[in-house]
């Protein structure tokens, strides 16, 4: 990966992101919550899952989900190839795996910096940003990586799934 | 100055006070039945005599002044003015229970005395000769102001005093911290050169000390070697003040015997803390994972030349085994560590019900898991609050029956294949059959007991509902039911089951898993995925016959297991695999127990039986219904396992809906 | 600084003794019965021995009596902790051989303040 810190005056506070690609746009993960990058590895599904939760896999013994950013976005699923990558992040005490299309790069964002998402233009919900910055021409969206697993999610799903068991076989 | 934190220390203090009182209630209750070991008395004093110092220590002054009452009541005794009666037993009893409350709410940060320990402690006061007083901590008396100059020491050494460790060299430097100091060394005791002992002291010294220190802090340099040597000291005053008591200890000096301590048999021990042990238990349970990899990879390798390799991962296999199953052994404890409560609780209550009851406590050195020990405590209370309350007759009712007027409550303990059981029995009045019908009847959980077994109906006092807060009697009711026994025994992956002839007794038969970290599990297909059943779980497997399977408006499936209908219960549907789905006859059925209820799992294939280590979901993801926890399988994949009590409980609200 | 060796079967008490000594740069070693300190004092010397009175197995002013007899600890500075009730102990304990004693309950600083007093 290409160290390609900005050469600009960074201020003191400025943040680093790992840059990864989701179709034609790039997204950043505060590195600070990334713990690894590994290769496509297949996973075990989890039933009653929602779509976008893959599976889980071994991380060193420990039982790791990892869902799909893709699917998490409401994109269609591409096919999984060897550039593939899984982005494993700690959020919260939780470990997951984040599907991507691949990792591009490491960059340095001062909060100055960050702007807030207009409500258009991004396939990702809004809701999902902390906000966009620019490096050089490109433009990056900062990924809320805290919100992509959450436990309200969780809970509600739990919810409407105990509704649909009863229901189904009624 | 230090900046010691003994907030730090309180957790390890409340640990070991704990297990102190433990075995101080132990040794009373030997007491109470006539023991005469010395060693037991002096077991309840060590107990008391710790918890006080650590009390006092750590800055529990409750907890100290409480215990100081009962340690110098064990005191009278261990010195032999008392004799360890009845009464002096049930007292130390209470204070142990008061002693435990009292830490406990301390630990909580709620400390104070309750009006309860409060009469307790005017009891012990009462009883105590004398009535002593707590001493206050510190109760160092206060010298008067003196007016005085300087002071004037004369202190000769007896020969053997560098013996003892003190040094009078030592000595002068702390005199020279309070002032000027002068020294001059009498010489004349020395003997020849030749026949001079080392270590032996011979000379003399008369001091002055030029400032008008305390009396009691010059003193106080010579305190540890009063009896050793010749002193006087003098102050430099014009008129003397009379001389003010020395540190005065405040309870009288009471004649005491010393024992020689027999030897004790605790062993010795490191406290470590759990989530230490688990991780060694995870990374041992990846060792495992990685030995068999390997040696599933040596299988496929032909080369005469790896027959090294090949020898070393078999020892891999070997030491790997052994390294698994003495980490897993770190977690067992034996059961005695819950037994041990038992002796009192059943003493409590027969003398409150009236009733004369035994305890034959068997098999307490069995071990069991350290979590499943911790949750077994409860439901086995309940049972014996229930085996001495409803079980169990008073004498006249046992002799009417041609019983002797003691009753007999056995717990017993042992292994059982791969499982530990544990087994409360009685000899009492057994259940009743028609009453139990009768009550059944009346809940509404059957129709009628006409072609029950009798067994079948003993089994309905597990019944939710059975049993209700307004049936069962302050002792063993407290609202609860043997449901809830039954349902913490099946978390903890257990089963419970009952056989009672009536007049003659009832036995409680526990099952518990040896250790939940690790299952035993059947490994099955089902679509494209692999999910491990819980052994312990698994009646029976069987292929079944188009024939004998029922279709039930719904949607739903029954299929003719021995005399019952037991649902289907397709993994392949209630998971949501993909891939083929089978023909109820070109597959498998596993029979499997969960709350008591029957269910047939219908899986594509069985392939093979296997030792998982259980590992969390939640951690990082959430509870998934019917899924217990996952496990990785030797090829590294993650395999899913199945939660019998969840699945169970899935298609009860399935036929309920 | 000293090697110091600390004897009481209480495990918090141990540790309590252990921490604030170490906290003044001491090495120190923990024993949970008398037996158990003899059996290390004979492996190894130490400057000065902190001693429980009340212990299980072998109590403290035995384990005084009969580590006076090992070779090196004829001179060996040996605190016992014993409570203000114990005067007898006191005097037990100096006739088994004890250099003198820590009166309990003590904060750390009255331990740290006594341990200087006896190491000089």
């Amino acid at each position: 990966m290409n160290q390609t810190a900005s050469s600009a005056a960074v201020a003191e506070e400025a943040a680093q992101y790992l840059t990864v690609n989701l179709g034609s746009e790039e997204y950043g993960v505060d590195i600070l919550a990334v713990r690894e990058i590994r290769g496509w590895t297949p996973v075990t599904r989890i039933p009653q899952a929602p779509s976008y939760v893959l599976g889980v896999l071994n991380l060193r013994g420990a039982i790791v989900p990892v869902l799909d950013l893709r699917l998490r976005f409401g994109l269609t699923r591409e096919e999984y190839t060897a550039t593939t990558v899984c982005v494993i992040v700690m959020v919260a005490g939780r470990q997951f795996g984040v599907v991507v299309d691949a990792v591009s790069d490491v960059v340095e964002v001062a909060p100055s910096g960050i702007r807030p998402v207009p409500d258009m233009g991004t396939t990702v919900d809004t809701e999902y940003l902390k906000g966009l910055t620019s490096v050089g021409e490109r433009m990056v969206l900062l990924l809320d990586v805290d919100r992509l697993l959450q436990p309200q999610d969780a809970q509600m799903l739990d919810a409407a799934l105990a509704a649909t068991d009863t229901k189904a076989v009624a | 100055m230090s900046k010691v934190d003994l907030a730090q220390f309180h957790k390890a203090f409340h640990e070991e006070s704990l297990d102190g009182l433990d075995a101080m209630e132990q040794a009373l209750l030997a007491l109470d039945e006539g023991a005469e070991d010395p060693e037991l008395i002096n077991v309840v004093f060590r107990a008391a005599h710790s918890i006080k110092g650590g009390a006092a220590t750590f800055g529990f002054a409750d907890v100290a002044a409480f215990t100081h009452v009962a340690e110098n009541l064990m005191d009278e005794v261990r010195s032999g003015r008392r004799p360890m009666e009845k009464a002096v037993v049930e007292l130390l009893l209470r204070s142990g229970d008061i002693i435990r409350d009292m830490l406990s709410l301390q630990m909580a940060g709620q400390p104070g005395a309750s009006a309860e320990s409060q009469a307790l402690l005017a009891e012990l006061s009462a009883m105590v000769a004398g009535g002593s007083a707590v001493p206050a901590a510190a109760a160092k008396a206060a010298a008067p102001a003196e007016a005085i100059e300087g002071w004037d020491i004369a202190f000769r050494p007896f020969d053997y005093l560098l013996k003892t460790g003190n040094d009078p060299a030592r000595m002068f430097r702390e005199l020279q911290g309070m002032g000027p100091l002068s020294v001059s060394t009498d010489a004349s005791a020395l003997p020849p050169l030749a026949s001079m002992d080392p270590t032996a002291s011979y000379l003399a010294y008369t001091l002055g000390l030029a400032a008008g220190a305390k009396r009691a802090a010059v003193e106080g340099v010579f305190d540890w070697v009063d009896g050793d040597c010749d002193l006087t000291i003098t102050p430099r005053v014009a008129a003397p003040a009379p001389a003010p008591a020395a540190a005065a200890p405040a309870a009288p000096a009471a004649p005491r015997a010393v024992r020689e301590v027999a030897t004790n048999s605790e062993a010795s021990s490191v406290r470590v803390g759990i989530e230490k042990i688990d991780t060694l238990i995870n990374l041992v349970g990846e060792l495992v994972i990685t030995q068999s990899m390997l040696s599933q990879f040596h299988d496929g390798v032909q080369d005469a030349q790896l027959e090294m390799l090949r020898q070393g991962l078999a020892q891999l296999a070997r030491h790997t085994r052994e390294l698994q199953e003495s980490v897993m052994s770190i977690r067992m404890l034996p059961i005695s560590t819950v037994f041990n409560r038992f002796p009192r609780l059943v003493r409590d209550l027969a003398q409150k019900l009236d009733k004369k009851v035994v305890l034959d406590l068997r098999g307490e050195t069995t071990e069991l898991d350290k979590t499943v020990l911790e949750k077994i405590g409860d439901p086995l209370v309940h049972l014996v609050r229930n085996a001495i309350d409803h079980g169990l007759e008073v004498p006249a009712k046992r002799q009417a029956a041609g019983k002797g007027d003691t009753g007999t409550l056995r717990m017993e303990a042992f292994h059982r294949g791969g499982s530990i059981v544990v087994e409360v029995a009685d000899d009492g009045a057994g259940l009743n059959r028609d009453a139990i019908v009768a009550k059944a009847i009346q809940r509404g959980i059957i129709a009628s007991g006409d072609g029950m077994t009798d067994d079948q109906v003993a089994e309905l006092i597990f019944e939710a509902g059975f049993s209700t807060a307004a049936a069962t009697t302050d002792l063993s009711g407290r609202g609860v039911g043997m449901d809830v026994v039954r349902r913490n025994v099946m978390d903890l992956g257990g089963t419970v089951g009952i056989t009672s002839k009536y007049g003659q007794g009832t036995t409680f038969t526990i099952t518990l898993p040896l250790t939940l970290a690790i299952i035993d599990g059947l490994t099955a297909a089902v679509g494209e995925e692999t999910y491990i059943v819980p052994l312990v779980s698994i009646v029976e497997s069987v292929q079944v016959k188009a024939e004998n399977v029922r279709s039930v408006v719904g949607g739903g499936e029954l299929f003719r297991f021995r005399d019952e209908w037991l649902p289907i219960v397709r993994l392949f549907d209630v998971f949501g695999c993909s891939g083929p789905r089978r023909a109820v006859d070109e597959g498998i059925v596993i029979v499997v127990e969960g709350e008591g209820t029957r269910i047939g799992l219908f899986v594509d294939e069985l392939i093979g039986q296997q030792q998982a280590v259980v590992k969390s979901l939640e951690a990082n993801y959430r509870r998934v219904t019917g899924i217990s926890g996952a496990t990785i399988l030797a090829d590294g994949s993650v395999a899913l396992i199945t939660d019998i009590a969840g699945l169970v409980r899935l298609q009860g609200r399935r036929k309920a809906a | 600084m000293a090697n110091i060796l600390a004897v009481d079967d209480s495990a918090s008490m141990r540790s309590m003794v252990a921490f604030t000594l170490r906290g003044a740069g001491h090495d120190v070693d923990e024993a949970d019965n008398g037996r158990n300190a003899l059996d290390q004092a004979g492996g190894k010397k130490y400057d000065l021995v902190l001693a429980d009175v009340n212990m299980p197995v072998m109590d403290g002013i035995s384990m005084v009596r009969e580590m006076r007899t090992m070779a090196g600890y004829s001179g060996v500075p040996i605190l016992m902790l014993t409570t203000e009730s114990d005067v007898n102990k006191k005097m037990e304990g100096k006739a088994a051989g004890a250099t003198g004693w820590l009166v309990k309950p003590f904060d750390p600083d009255q331990l740290l303040a006594t341990v200087a007093r006896v190491l000089g």
